[in-house]
């Protein structure tokens, strides 16, 4: 592959770590490496590109606009100018958004919820899971490059590569009208208690075995006494019984922590892709039927407001 | 406001849906259902018609079938739908599809479009961002709240650590997460309705478009498989398993 782009979004704490991820593995296709970077940036930042194998660094400052449309037509423009053979986006909401975008305005089909991507020559394979990771599906490109690939976080690992500082080249954002139009007038940040659901080593996840909103407090004690993060299934997101930000699954966050314990979680498709390459899985329903059962180190039948407490208890007596 | 809501059927997801060995597209069965995530979009798109004495129109793409997610739709209340129902579409890719229905809501005229934020069955969850960038309009994604206050439309769009309050003027796209409001149930009176409503099925031709897929499935295989572990009952002592395999794993 002669020449990767990969987009890169600032986040808090620094570049997105899916970002960094996917710089790791675009490392093993050779060829010149570039890093797109939306987000006010610094010499800390450009250096992590760096050292994750960015040579270069286009960067991207915006301005109180949701800069996706006007990313979208930045990295357009840059593409006709330079003619990268392959886009790489990660699986959050302003890389779906700059992603979606650029494929309509350079008319590029787009490959999406890849786990694998395979460079020979100059063709790319993007595989992605589906029946809830138990099948696989490779896919093609049929157009001229760039190919655009958009992959789910920790599909790879990020390892730093020792590489120096890139030469980083500011590009400006262009005025797009109407389609450029999308303000941010706040943001707001959700309180986060405990270790964050993506990096955390153990996590509690919960669904409609529960029973009820309050049934998580069970979840949060537990979650308390080992330190872990608390997950949640999409029926009880959407039920309202917890914020988005915990759910995991395909529409959700990816976690693959070194202990999975699933409460009252049946195993639907959707939440199984998020979760089912954790190292350890232990999984509490009531049903033997259940798919959760199929896929854990350890599955218990039986009911998790009786398996739980005990638990805490036996936590707390060491 | 004229609010177009795109829609998509789905084999019905409890019941595992098949794929042709040979081209690997999604086997379509008569009777496909709305797709459950829709119906967010769908309640949001009827409750800011309501408010500015407007208009819901269902944007949809697939074989028609026998319209039962179509109707599903109509009976919550929108007023009508579109949906292209043309075979040489079969196996379209996302951007393909965008192609499609922004030709279909162009035709309709637009202040609005909702969309939900992916489909279940397809899930590449781009085609929003797509259809904005081809109807030249901002999208605001992700949204969890919506209003529309003149001529401005006020979202408030998940983020990876909680949310931003995003406006921009009218005609603009919203995706809508699934859980953003209570999707409301079709009355006996809604759904006897839907069976009148207008639904207008019109082909690639007819809408002037003409739309190619750039990408082909070339397998498909198992993933490999978990090594199965250990199914217990609960005898009461359960928990001291869990505790003996948190410390074989080394986290307590």
């Amino acid at each position: 592959m002669a020449t990767t782009w990969v987009f890169v979004e600032e986040t808090e704490e620094g570049p997105a770590t899916v970002g960094l991820e996917l710089l790791t593995k675009a490392r093993a296709f050779g060829g010149e490496l570039a890093a797109l970077y939306l987000g006010a940036g610094s010499d800390e930042h450009f250096a992590a590109l760096g050292a994750h194998g960015a040579s270069k660094v286009f960067h991207m400052a915006p301005s109180d606009l949701l800069p996706t449309a006007s990313a979208a037509a930045a990295i357009a423009d840059l593409a006709g100018q330079h003619s990268p053979d392959l886009i790489l986006f990660g699986l959050t909401y302003t890389d779906r958004d700059i992603a979606g975008r650029l494929s309509a305005r350079m008319g590029k089909t787009i490959l999406s919820n890849a786990t694998e991507i395979s460079v020979d020559g100059g063709a790319v394979t993007v595989t992605n899971e589906i029946f809830g990771g138990m099948t696989l599906v490779d896919t093609t490109f049929e157009s001229d490059a760039p190919y655009l690939v958009i992959a789910r976080a920790k599909a790879f690992v990020a390892e730093e590569s020792g590489g120096g500082a890139p030469e980083v080249e500011s590009v400006a954002m262009p005025d797009v009208g109407h389609s450029g139009s999308a303000r941010v007038t706040a943001s707001h940040a959700e309180r986060l208690e405990g270790p964050k659901l993506e990096e955390a080593a153990i996590v509690v996840a919960a669904g409609r075995g529960i029973g009820a909103e309050e049934g998580f407090a069970v979840i949060n004690e537990l979650a308390m006494k080992l330190g872990a993060a608390t997950g949640a299934t999409r029926a009880i997101v959407d039920a309202g019984w917890v914020p988005y930000s915990k759910q995991v699954g395909q529409t959700g966050k990816t976690v693959k922590p070194d202990v999975y314990i699933a409460a009252g979680v049946s195993g639907a498709m959707q939440h199984l892709v998020g979760m089912k390459d954790s190292k350890v899985i232990i999984a509490i329903y009531k049903d033997e039927e259940a798919p959760i059962l199929g896929i854990s180190d350890l599955g218990i039948v039986g009911d998790l407001h009786k398996v739980l407490p005990k638990l805490i208890e036996a936590l707390s007596n060491r | 406001m004229r609010v177009a809501v795109c829609v998509k059927q789905i084999p019905d997801p409890a019941s595992p849906y098949d794929l042709d060995p040979e081209t690997h597209f999604v086997v379509r069965p008569t009777d496909q259902v709305l797709d459950d995530t829709d119906r967010y979009g769908v309640e949001i798109g009827l409750q800011l018609a309501e408010q500015t004495e407007g208009t819901v129109t269902l944007i949809s793409m697939g074989p028609s079938g026998n319209l039962q997610g179509i109707r599903q739709a109509l009976a919550m209340g929108a007023d009508k739908a579109v949906i292209v129902d043309d075979a040489s579409l079969q196996g379209s890719d996302s951007l393909a599809t965008a192609g499609v229905l922004a030709a279909a809501i162009k035709r309709e005229g637009f202040d609005l479009v909702i969309a939900g934020t992916e489909s279940t069955d397809g899930y590449a969850g781009i085609l929003p961002q797509q259809l904005a960038e081809l109807l030249e309009v901002p999208a605001l994604t992700f949204a969890k709240k919506v209003a529309v206050e003149g001529d401005t439309v006020k979202i408030e769009r998940q983020t990876q650590t909680g949310y931003d309050e995003v406006e921009s003027p009218s005609p603009a796209l919203v995706s809508v997460t699934a859980g953003a409001v209570e999707p409301r149930y079709p009355t006996f009176k809604g759904i006897m309705q839907a069976k009148s409503k207008p639904v207008d099925t019109v082909t690639a031709g007819d809408l002037g478009v003409d739309v190619a897929t750039k990408q082909k499935i070339v397998s498909i295989r198992p993933a490999p498989e978990r090594a199965s572990g250990e199914l217990i009952e609960d005898d009461g002592e359960a928990h001291l398993k869990i505790v003996a395999l948190l410390e074989q794993a080394k986290v307590i």
